[in-house]
């Protein structure tokens, strides 16, 4: 208990840290935020200096940095992320709205990669020596090797433009009528999450083939499996009953630590389908200087690591006894 | 067991998506060909003429119905930019898909320029005056309009159906509010800085009053300069740049309502049944997509996602032109008039002689550049004035390719053995960057090329006093009138540090600014010309620029629509009068 109680509190410092970092990195890239504000590019708009001035007023960016720093310190502690300087509403409100779409996809992504990664790396595993087995390990190499946004351009050229199979872009087709059923709804939706979470998970999914035939090799030679084996088990049995629930220990782990990962690779695909999320949101932000909704969206990536290293380490104790054991011992 | 599910449960997907793929581009509209609608006089009277005539439509009418009375159809199509290609009643509906490359963050055009936020404005805001392709206005809020012959004051009579939205009439306290709106709030001060303000109260008969002629006003009564704003809504004490009916339940009084407005992501307008001009819009529907990139737009186009996007040249559009699909129209946003150039800083030693920016041009190979940049698709351009405003001298003097000449001039000015340049440059500019580079290289001249991040990066290095940057790239827009969009590249008082695309070359020439003063108080479209032409070749031999192209928006669109956005102000024009061919 005394554990994850200093976990937390170490997590809550990481968070303080994160926030002055970046806090800082924003405010030291060249250029004024109130010319993006006052007149896009797209806009060749000529704002005056006084225009500028009020702006600069309205959002607090009159005030000294170290002023800013702690009146945005101050609104974090209260949940309280700002407001969009580009679109005049609450980060929050945004970052909201745009986090369940990226949920999904991060989720699917990953659920995508672990299951049929994980599979193929224990299928793999049963005979090493097999064209299977290095066929999943030149697919590793493969899959490590594309970046998910390019990927992700190679299927949507296949899929959507050469065979107009899927859609381009989006969460859902616009053109959806309005009064459109829920069933509807869940297929459209699901016809243009296909093409972004496969481009997404197919390096994850690569890593946790990769991962899981390293894994499972290791423990299909060790004693207790060979005991299994010996008092006449059936191989399904051995694989998937004894052998995989040690060998997935180290792919819950990598699960924690990849999914800051997943999130922060949304982006990417995020931008190539249009994809409504986060890293959407993150992509338009960088774009416009909307910081304080850069700052918000960083903020929630590092919450999001920090939980999912935290929640890692909780689950850990879950698969294996030995160490929830250990470190009550330690405790 | 469990991959096998999953294997199910893909094959399922994938068959629904193929199913939902087939069905998709099902139609079923009419199938009937369009009717041409009878030409009305109104179209021919304007044909033909150049320039900002101030008129009133009575007026106009009286020139052009002069042999018979009127019919009763053809009155009604005076509010119309394309009357002769007027749906039938089967053909009107529907629904048009705008893929947009960026984000539209709001919708009133009364506080901030630019092409996003209009070109979603107009289709949510109505405003005094559309203007025609021949440059000429056309009724919209204002039914009618005159200049007093002093030209201090302009009279309007406002449509007497014209209403907002939420059923309250537009009044001219409506159009003093969005004026005295814009005055407070819009980059382009010179639009309406002569308006002292607007006489009429809450009725439909209005006074503009100015403290000076004004010729370029009734170009600001246009559609993306000044959408008339509901007063009752907007007149409660906040700031207006940050109002949140800016893009919340927005109330205007334009030809389609927003019925939902997902940040970042889409604009959804339903057609307004109650629009106050007879007949519009011919569409039930439009869509706002907005997409972070160009390329999407162009697969959007390619699959049928979208029906209608712009593009600026380049493969895309020569993409878009051999796709049977497609049609590509390089008509429109005429008023815009956007003009690549090359900025030069006049305060570096090097470039404040005028033989060497004179020698810059000289080496500038514009079929090389707009080859490589382009496609070929942009037009050349030798003045700021964009090249179909009526003040465009098509005889203005242009520096010619000519690397012996450019040399001649650096060997007379003392850089005969060449110098160094550091060209400042955001991603987007890279290209025309290396191609200058390329091209100076050859008369002794080393670029340096320099990329910034972004826009607010570019600005801190290369506006202001301070800043040491030589060269540059950027795009001016005209925005319609040159009192408006081209003076403030040129003014000397315009030389304002820290404002983006203020006099950024640092120019000053008094005689230049007494011409272009004259020009701005001058409503006779003669004199006013002529003042131009000189204001340009003064501009050409002082080279404060040096212009690359006239740079051609071009509109990329499905077969089946009809009456694009071709007017001179292109996409931040109203698309009432767009319709879909079955």
């Amino acid at each position: 208990m005394r554990q994850v109680a200093a976990k937390i509190a170490q997590a809550i410092m990481l968070i303080l840290a994160v926030i002055i970092l970046n806090f800082f990195l924003i405010q030291i890239a060249p250029g004024d935020v109130v010319d993006a504000l006052a007149g896009g590019p797209d806009g060749a708009g000529e704002a005056s200096a006084e225009v500028n001035e009020r702006l600069r007023e309205t959002y607090g960016l009159d005030k000294p940095v170290l002023v800013q720093l702690g009146i945005y310190i101050g609104n974090v502690a209260r949940g309280d992320l700002g407001e969009s300087f580009i679109f005049n509403r609450p980060v929050t409100e945004l970052i909201g709205a745009r986090i369940w779409p990226t949920i999904l996809l991060a989720f699917t992504a990953l659920a995508f990669a672990i299951l049929l990664g994980t599979f193929i790396g224990t299928v793999a595993a049963r005979k090493p020596e097999s064209p299977f087995s290095a066929g999943i390990t030149v697919f590793a190499l493969i899959g490590f090797a594309m970046p998910a946004f390019w990927t992700g351009i190679l299927l949507l050229l296949l899929f959507s433009v050469q065979l107009d199979w899927l859609p381009v872009s989006g969460m859902n087709d616009v053109r959806l009528p309005r009064d459109a059923g829920w069933l509807e709804r869940q297929i459209d939706t699901a016809e243009h999450l296909l093409l972004p979470a496969v481009s997404l998970g197919i390096i994850y999914l690569a890593s946790y083939a990769r991962l899981s035939r390293a894994s499972m090799l290791e423990i299909l030679e060790s004693d207790y499996v060979r005991t299994a084996r010996s008092k006449g088990l059936g191989e399904r049995s051995v694989m998937f009953k004894h052998a995989l629930r040690n060998g997935i220990i180290p792919i819950i782990t990598v699960m924690g630590l990849q999914f800051g990962a997943v999130v922060s690779g949304a982006i990417l695909v995020e931008t190539v389908f249009a994809w409504p999320g986060i890293g959407r949101l993150a992509f338009d932000s960088v774009n416009r200087r909307d910081t304080n909704v850069l700052l918000g969206i960083l903020l929630m990536l590092s919450v999001t690591v920090i939980i999912a290293n935290l929640l890692t380490d909780l689950l850990y104790r879950v698969a294996d006894p030995r160490i929830r054991v250990g470190g009550e011992d330690r405790g | 067991m469990r991959s096998r599910r999953w294997l199910k449960a893909f094959v399922l997907l994938f068959t629904v998506s193929l199913i939902a793929a087939a069905c998709g581009d099902s139609d079923d509209g009419d199938t009937t060909a369009a009717t041409d609608a009878p030409a009305t006089t109104l179209e021919e009277g304007q044909t033909g003429t150049t320039s900002f005539v101030s008129t009133t439509v009575a007026e106009s009418e009286a020139t052009t119905t002069t042999e018979a009375e009127p019919e009763p159809e053809e009155m009604s199509t005076a509010h119309l930019l394309r009357p002769n290609n007027v749906p039938t009643e089967a053909q009107r509906g529907g629904t048009i898909v705008l893929g947009y490359a960026g984000v539209i963050n709001h919708a009133n055009g009364a506080v901030s320029s630019g092409y996003a936020v209009n070109t979603a404005g107009s289709q949510v805001n109505a405003s005094l005056l559309r203007w025609s392709d021949e440059y000429q206005p056309v009724p919209y809020i204002a039914s009618e309009w005159a200049i007093a012959a002093d030209g201090l004051s302009v009279s309007l009579t406002l449509n007497p159906e014209a209403r907002f939205h939420d059923g309250e009439d537009i009044t001219c306290t409506d159009v003093d509010f969005s004026i005295k709106t814009s005055q407070a709030n819009h980059p382009f001060k010179p639009m309406f800085a002569p308006v002292t303000g607007v006489d009429g109260g809450d009725t439909k008969n209005c006074t503009v009053n100015l403290e000076q002629p004004h010729p370029a006003l009734l170009v600001a009564f246009s559609p993306g300069l000044l959408p008339i704003i509901p007063e009752h809504i907007f007149n409660d004490g906040q700031e207006m740049k940050t109002h949140p009916r800016n893009n919340t339940d927005v109330v205007g009084s334009g030809p389609f309502k927003i019925v939902e407005w997902e940040t970042g992501e889409i604009i959804r307008y339903e057609a307004n049944d109650d629009f106050f001009l007879p007949d519009l819009p011919y569409l039930d529907e439009l869509i706002i997509d907005m997409v972070p990139d160009g390329a999407t737009v162009t697969l959007g186009l390619e699959t049928g996602d979208f029906d209608i996007g712009t593009g600026h040249g380049g493969q895309d559009i020569v993409d878009a032109q051999n796709n049977p699909d497609l049609s590509v129209s390089s008509k429109g946003f005429e008023a815009i008039g956007s003009i690549p150039w090359l900025q030069l800083n006049l305060r570096d030693e090097i470039l404040s002689d005028v033989r060497v920016r004179q020698a810059l041009w000289h080496a500038f190979d514009f079929d090389e550049w707009n080859e490589i940049q382009n496609s070929g698709q942009h037009r050349r351009q030798c003045t700021g004035i964009q090249s179909q405003s009526p003040y465009y001298n098509p005889d203005a003097h242009c520096y010619e390719f000519d690397l012996e000449a450019a040399q001649a001039l650096l060997d007379d000015a003392g850089y005969g053995d060449g110098f160094e340049l550091n060209f400042h440059v955001t991603p987007a500019g890279v290209t025309t960057a290396e191609i200058m580079a390329s091209q100076w290289a050859k008369i002794g001249v080393e670029v340096i090329i320099e990329v910034v991040p972004d826009f607010p990066a570019w600005i801190g290095r290369t506006v202001g006093e301070g800043t040491d940057y030589q060269v540059t790239y950027t795009s001016l827009w005209n925005w319609g009138d040159p009192v408006i969009g081209v003076n403030r590249s040129y003014n000397c008082n315009n030389r304002v540090a820290g404002v983006a695309f203020s006099n950024m070359s640092w120019y000053c020439n008094e005689g230049l600014d007494e011409i272009l003063n004259a020009a701005g108080l001058e409503f006779d479209p003669e004199l006013r010309r002529d003042l131009y032409f000189e204001a340009t070749d003064i501009i050409n031999a002082d080279v404060p620029v040096i212009y690359l192209s006239n740079q051609v928006w071009y509109t990329r669109m499905a077969t089946h629509v009809e009456n694009p956005p071709e007017s001179i102000w292109g996409f931040m024009d109203s698309w009432a009068e767009m319709w879909i061919a079955s």
